[in-house]
């Protein structure tokens, strides 16, 4: 005979354990670190290669120069190259009891990333079995970014630049971690190739309900030939902020910053 | 994760953790109404993924550290990544014993600084005096720390 077990939700008693409670800590912890922070805006592909490092870093800095208090979390921990793109030099991260003071650029861009806590050279590795790794390695890279939203000190910014390695899962794991999504920049390169894994991610993207500001194409001029960022801006109703060429000046830069900035 | 007594139709209770040190985790629940004690068992992967999301089976009575998960797990961090502010290393608080100072060294310094406080915070929330050996194993096994 079946046995009759109330279920889950069916059990409402307080318990010590309180997991639930722990993971509503953890949200509230990310809310209340990212409460001065006016945007976070996720720069994203879908793409490896196309650059959205070097334009993460590039805008970075241009807005820091048209007087905007801007961060960038490299979220790509396994490939992290934001410290050396802001030419931040190795340094060792300040404790404090409410968390890690973030690096700061010459240019004065705040900056936290994986390449600042690795022995030089080595791969990200963590503890834990070595088998089945597949089965908690994606858990604690989301638990990485979320450390790295609610326990570095920002302090007030007018965005926090998200650089999100190729793909959408890192995407999916910071829309989770914030209250509302964050506004969205796609980089591509002029390719149909590009083109396609972009629109993957943008689909993804306002499938989550994330607010798109527009396209920037990267690596215009050169070897790649297509209209990558014209199809994409017409098939999402959204610009295209910036053609960034393989040596951009910094008028390009300073373009990109006041699109990025009027588009707040 | 809940436990429910079947016979008494209760919620059951956490109890008690155990850390044997080898990847596994025992959690105790018992029933508030007869009693009845059951342990949970998990093997070094389903250890890992509860560790992974960075929540303690049992809770955890002192606030975390700040990039605790990152610091606990990581294996291939730098030597000399952090550096505490003059007022993190200015404070006062229980003593270590010669034994667990020198336990201390042993922990690798990417992680050591937050180990130390974890241990401090713990003494000095139970006003303990001295963190010995003991102490550590005692926290160690109280506060869900897996190679700590």
């Amino acid at each position: 005979m079946a046995l009759n077990i109330r279920t889950y939700r069916d059990l409402t008693e307080a318990d010590r354990s309180g997991l639930v409670d722990q993971i509503v800590a953890q949200r509230r912890r990310v809310a209340d670190r990212l409460a001065t922070v006016r945007r976070v805006l996720a720069v994203m592909s879908g793409k490896g290669g196309v650059g959205k490092s070097f334009v993460t870093a590039g805008l970075a800095r241009a807005l820091v120069r048209a007087g905007r208090a801007t961060g960038v979390l490299d979220a790509d921990f396994n490939g992290p190259t934001i410290p050396s793109l802001l030419d931040l030099p190795v340094a060792r991260c300040t404790l404090h009891d409410d968390g890690i003071e973030p690096a700061i650029s010459p240019e004065g861009v705040r900056c936290f990333s994986m390449a600042l806590l690795l022995e030089d050279g080595r791969p990200l590795a963590f503890r834990g079995p070595e088998t089945e790794g597949h089965v908690w390695r994606e858990t604690l890279e989301a638990a990485a970014l979320r450390e790295f939203l609610a326990d570095v000190a920002w302090g007030a910014l007018d965005q926090l630049l998200v650089d999100l390695p190729p793909g959408v899962q890192r995407f999916q794991e910071l829309t989770e971690l914030l209250a509302v999504p964050p506004a969205v920049l796609a980089v591509t390169i002029p390719t149909a190739e590009s083109r396609d894994a972009v629109r993957r991610a943008l689909r993804g993207a306002v499938e989550r309900k994330a607010t798109l500001l527009g396209v920037v194409e990267n690596m215009v001029g050169g070897p790649f030939a297509g209209s990558a960022a014209d199809e994409l801006a017409t098939e999402f109703g959204i610009p295209v902020l910036a053609r960034i060429p393989w040596h951009p000046s910094p008028e390009i830069w300073a373009a990109l910053a006041s699109s990025i900035g009027a588009a707040s | 994760m809940k436990f429910l007594c079947v016979e008494c139709d209760r919620q059951m209770q956490f109890e008690e953790r155990q850390l044997p040190g080898d990847g596994t985790l025992a959690a105790a629940f018992r029933c508030p109404a007869c009693g009845r004690t059951v342990a949970l068992l998990t093997n070094p992967m389903e250890t890992q993924l509860v560790a992974s999301l960075g929540v303690k089976i049992g809770g955890t009575t002192i606030q975390p550290q700040p990039m605790e998960t990152v610091r606990g797990m990581v294996t291939t961090g730098r030597q000399d990544a952090f550096v505490e502010d003059g007022e993190q290393g200015a404070r006062g608080g229980p003593r270590w014993s010669a034994d667990a100072q020198e336990r201390l060294t042993r922990v690798p310094n990417f992680v050591r600084g937050m180990v130390k406080r974890i241990y401090l915070d713990y003494a000095k929330e139970r006003g303990i005096a001295e963190i010995t050996p003991a102490i550590m194993d005692t926290a160690r096994t109280e506060l869900g720390l897996e190679e700590m």
